[in-house]
């Protein structure tokens, strides 16, 4: 009996998500005939793979899908040979990529010929906030005193690392460059891991790591946070360390470092998909994202939560895409074509 | 003597007899992925990682870390019967391994590569026990100037030591830094050699470049020389096991100094790889069989699996202490403790103390298991040698194939395989050395990264390789290996040239 009663609800709450999103009930008919692969166009054990990797996990634990889902990656040519993969494979719907920012910056920094319209967007599961680190044994309590130190020093003088070359991290060391009007040395490593360790043992000055990168190393009290690039504070209100947490960091802008940017973290799938496969979909990750596991996840990760799809989705690509763009041809970054 | 109450405290986490259970099941699924090339262990441990979202943390990383155990000691089994390494750490065990097979000595050879393990496993593990703490902070001396001088020496104690011309060493190790050049640039994010192919975006792959050169090749070879094993004559009982323990002892140096490589290489972190290559390097340097190396020496077979072994439990260390994975299975592993909950991370000894030393215990009791699961089929992985090469030959074949394709979920990787096989198949007619080419393919890149991050943070002063006491010692100690051979040369040569100068006068 309580069971029935349950299952109803849930049905109940199933059509009040399908309502809401306009979807007539047959839409939603289609579904996964074999399994799906998730291809992360990145390399293992970092923020995208893990992100696959939780919503593998999270799918089989709470049976929202038929079909297995399987993470495989294909990181050559900075993600280029994944969204190649997606690309050409029209009308293929058992496939499905999750992104970060080389969706936008690999085309344009390699001259490799894909972009975002090039396939079927299906949403944005969340933003990956950049925080400013410095070691905690260095004198710059505040954006502001570090900002400071590198307008006073000599040119190259401070030093950034960040994972990859003309990605994410560096677009954001030059747009520091151009708010500053000095200029860093960026040091490119391979993943976000080893960029925190190679802060904390003082081989470079600062890091731009996502939240989830560093926060080990800050809860150890070796990593200070100086601020977050991000129109608003995070809005979490726990603590992480004795007396701070997430929500306690100050804004770059609020520092006078007018600055800002998130990750997209998001999925699509390939060309030429039919709406009632995107939708399939999107209410996959719908389901997903009212898991424990997922909020838990997205609590750790101090992600932005942003949620979004369809056309709003679309626009936001849009906009993103011009964004990088502009931030790519300003640093000279654009591949000679 | 803390460290010891909270290791029994970890041995009583560890009672649970399901986690027991766990451990053989990941030892067994293990050595499977070992054997089978191209599904490596970070492969195996990514595939089977959402399977224990529904386990407790305690025991899901018992089941995944004896996964790993279980693959760093399969790796050998491929590597001695058929010249087949299963992983990239087990190339340098082929050295010497495969020649044993070849000589009806499989037996031997495979139980002094699962003992090698064992005993560097062992080392390692005492010092994650007693000196965690002290040895992490260790790690974190090591930036990019640090990380090229440990590649260098990898290259210099490696370099000269084959009996093949220079030239030939030479050639075939620059061939192996073009292929990996191929593929994005990390320092510029440019694309290398890729000629506008979508295919060749992702480079040459190591291990894909193994399995052709070493496996392919060998077949090749095989059919040439008369379609039959060498090695069918091997001794297929339990006794070789304890004939060989009587002989091992007598090896505890070349034990010994592969397990502290291989510890050191995994913490800083350089990873298994290197770490087996360098040990095979230095034991062939130092041994008074030196000379005998590559011809079946049970030294040989016994260097690089210790280090190996040391370097992959070692590589654990940074992972739980700093979150710095020190292989691509312990990032993968590092994926897991986020999705488990748990941060890694200087804190984790502090808060997770269950979870941390469960871990070290079943590292303990999972090699232990290991080992007994590996001993007691060396028999059986013996016998397949026995099999006619017209039936298992086109099997090995089939196998690469689909290894090659693993590794990246790609068709046009086993066409390359192919390619490489024929390579390989070439070196050997032509008496070029292949260890060269596959050091720089797996180090090249690796090197070359770490070099220009150097040159960016000194500004393109090399004064960076002296900078500090660690890394000065690091590139001193590795030229004056590179440069050895040349000096008793140069003496050598002086000392003969004069006495005939001295008439002509």
């Amino acid at each position: 009996m309580k069971r029935n009663r349950v299952s109803a609800r849930l049905l109940a709450a199933a059509a009040a998500v399908a309502g809401a999103c306009g979807l007539a009930p047959a839409e939603a008919a289609w579904q996964p005939t074999r399994p799906v692969e998730i291809i992360v166009p990145a390399g293992t054990g970092g923020g995208a793979d893990q992100m696959a990797r939780v919503i593998q996990g999270i799918v089989q634990k709470h049976n929202l899908m038929s079909q297995p889902l399987v993470v495989i990656n294909k990181a050559g040519g900075a993600g280029a040979e994944g969204f190649l993969d997606v690309k050409s494979s029209t009308r293929n719907p058992h496939k499905i990529i999750i992104t970060l920012s080389n969706l936008f910056t690999t085309p344009l920094a390699t001259g490799v010929p894909f972009k975002w319209e090039d396939m079927t967007p299906v949403a944005m599961l969340a933003l990956d906030e950049f925080v400013l680190w410095v070691n905690a044994k260095s004198p710059y309590k505040t954006a502001k005193d570090y900002v400071e130190a590198i307008k006073g020093g000599q040119p190259h003088q401070f030093k950034m690392g960040g994972t990859g070359s003309k990605q994410e991290d560096q677009i954001i060391t030059a747009a520091i460059e151009q708010a500053t009007g000095s200029k860093l040395t960026y040091i490119p490593y391979k993943g976000g891991g080893d960029v925190a360790a190679q802060l904390v043992g003082g081989h470079v000055d600062s890091s731009v790591n996502n939240p989830i990168e560093a926060v080990a190393q800050w809860r150890a009290g070796e990593l200070r946070p100086l601020c977050v690039f991000d129109s608003q504070r995070i809005p979490l209100q726990g603590k992480v360390t004795a007396d701070m947490g997430w929500g306690d960091i100050p804004t770059c802008k609020e520092q006078g470092l007018d600055v800002e940017y998130l990750m997209l973290r998001g999925f699509f799938t390939t060309p030429g998909a039919t709406p009632d496969q995107v939708a399939f979909y999107v209410d996959l990750f719908k389901k997903v994202r009212e898991t424990p596991d997922w909020k838990d996840f997205m609590e750790k990760g101090a992600f932005n939560t942003t949620f979004m799809t369809g056309e709003e989705f679309k626009a936001w690509l849009k906009k993103a895409a011009d964004t990088h763009r502009g931030l790519m041809e300003k640093a000279g970054f654009l591949a000679k074509s | 003597m803390e460290a010891l109450t909270s290791l029994i405290h970890g041995f009583g986490v560890l009672g649970d007899p399901m986690n027991i259970v766990y451990m053989f099941v990941g030892i067994f699924l293990g050595v499977l992925i070992g054997v089978l090339p191209g599904l490596g262990g970070a492969n195996g441990v990514a595939i089977l990682l959402p399977l224990t979202f529904s386990m407790s943390p305690v025991s899901a990383i018992i089941m995944l870390s004896s996964i790993y155990w279980g693959a760093l000691f399969g790796g050998a089994i491929t590597s001695v019967l058929f010249n087949i390494p299963g992983e990239p750490w087990s190339v340098a065990t082929t050295f010497d391994g495969y020649p044993m097979a070849q000589q009806g000595r499989a037996g031997e050879a495979l139980t002094a590569a699962f003992t090698g393990s064992f005993f560097g496993a062992f080392v390692a593990t005492l010092l994650l026990t007693f000196l965690a703490p002290v040895i992490a902070r260790f790690a974190l001396n090591f930036g990019p100037a640090e990380f090229f001088a440990v590649y260098l020496l990898t290259f210099c104690s490696f370099v000269g030591m084959g009996k093949e011309s220079p030239f030939k060493v030479i050639s075939a190790m620059m061939l192996g830094f073009a292929l990996a050049a191929v593929g994005l640039d990390t320092v510029t994010g440019q694309l290398r050699m890729t000629f506008g192919s979508a295919e060749l975006l992702r480079g040459f792959d190591f291990l894909v470049a193994v399995i052709g050169l070493f496996g392919v090749g060998e077949i090749l070879l095989t059919m040439e020389e008369g379609l039959a094993f060498k090695g069918r004559s091997a001794k297929i009982n339990l006794r070789v096991v304890l004939h060989t323990w009587k002989e091992l002892p007598r090896l505890w140096l070349t034990a010994l100094r592969g397990s502290i490589v291989g510890c050191w290489m995994g913490i800083t972190p350089g990873g298994a790889t290197p770490a087996s290559f360098m040990s095979y390097g230095l034991a062939k340097r130092f041994s008074r069989n030196g000379a005998r190396f590559g011809k079946g020496e049970i030294e040989g077979v016994l260097a690089p699996e210790t280090a190996a072994h040391a370097a992959g439990t070692s590589a654990l260390l940074p992972m739980l202490t700093l979150g710095i994975p020190g292989s691509p299975t312990a990032a993968v592993l590092l994926g897991g403790l986020l999705i488990w909950g748990l941060q890694p991370g200087p804190l984790l000894f502090v808060e997770q103390k269950d979870f941390v030393w469960g871990l070290i215990a079943s590292i303990y009791l999972g090699n232990i298991a290991g080992l007994i699961v590996v001993l007691t089929t060396v028999p059986l992985f013996a016998s397949i040698l026995r099999i006619p090469f017209s039936i298992i030959a086109p099997i090995i074949l089939v196998v690469c194939a689909v290894g090659a394709y693993t590794v990246h979920n790609a068709l046009l990787d086993i066409s390359v395989m192919l390619i490489f096989g024929v390579l390989g198949y070439l070196f050997k007619k032509l008496g070029y050395p292949l260890a060269p080419l596959v050091l720089a393919l797996v180090l090249g890149d690796m090197a070359e990264s770490s070099f220009r991050q150097a040159m960016l943070l000194s500004r393109g002063s090399l004064s960076i390789f002296w900078a500090n006491p660690l890394v000065a010692i690091l590139v001193t100690l590795a030229l004056a290996m590179l440069f050895w051979p040349l000096i008793s040369f140069v003496t050598e040569r002086f000392g003969r040239k004069r006495p005939q100068m001295v008439p002509g006068q």
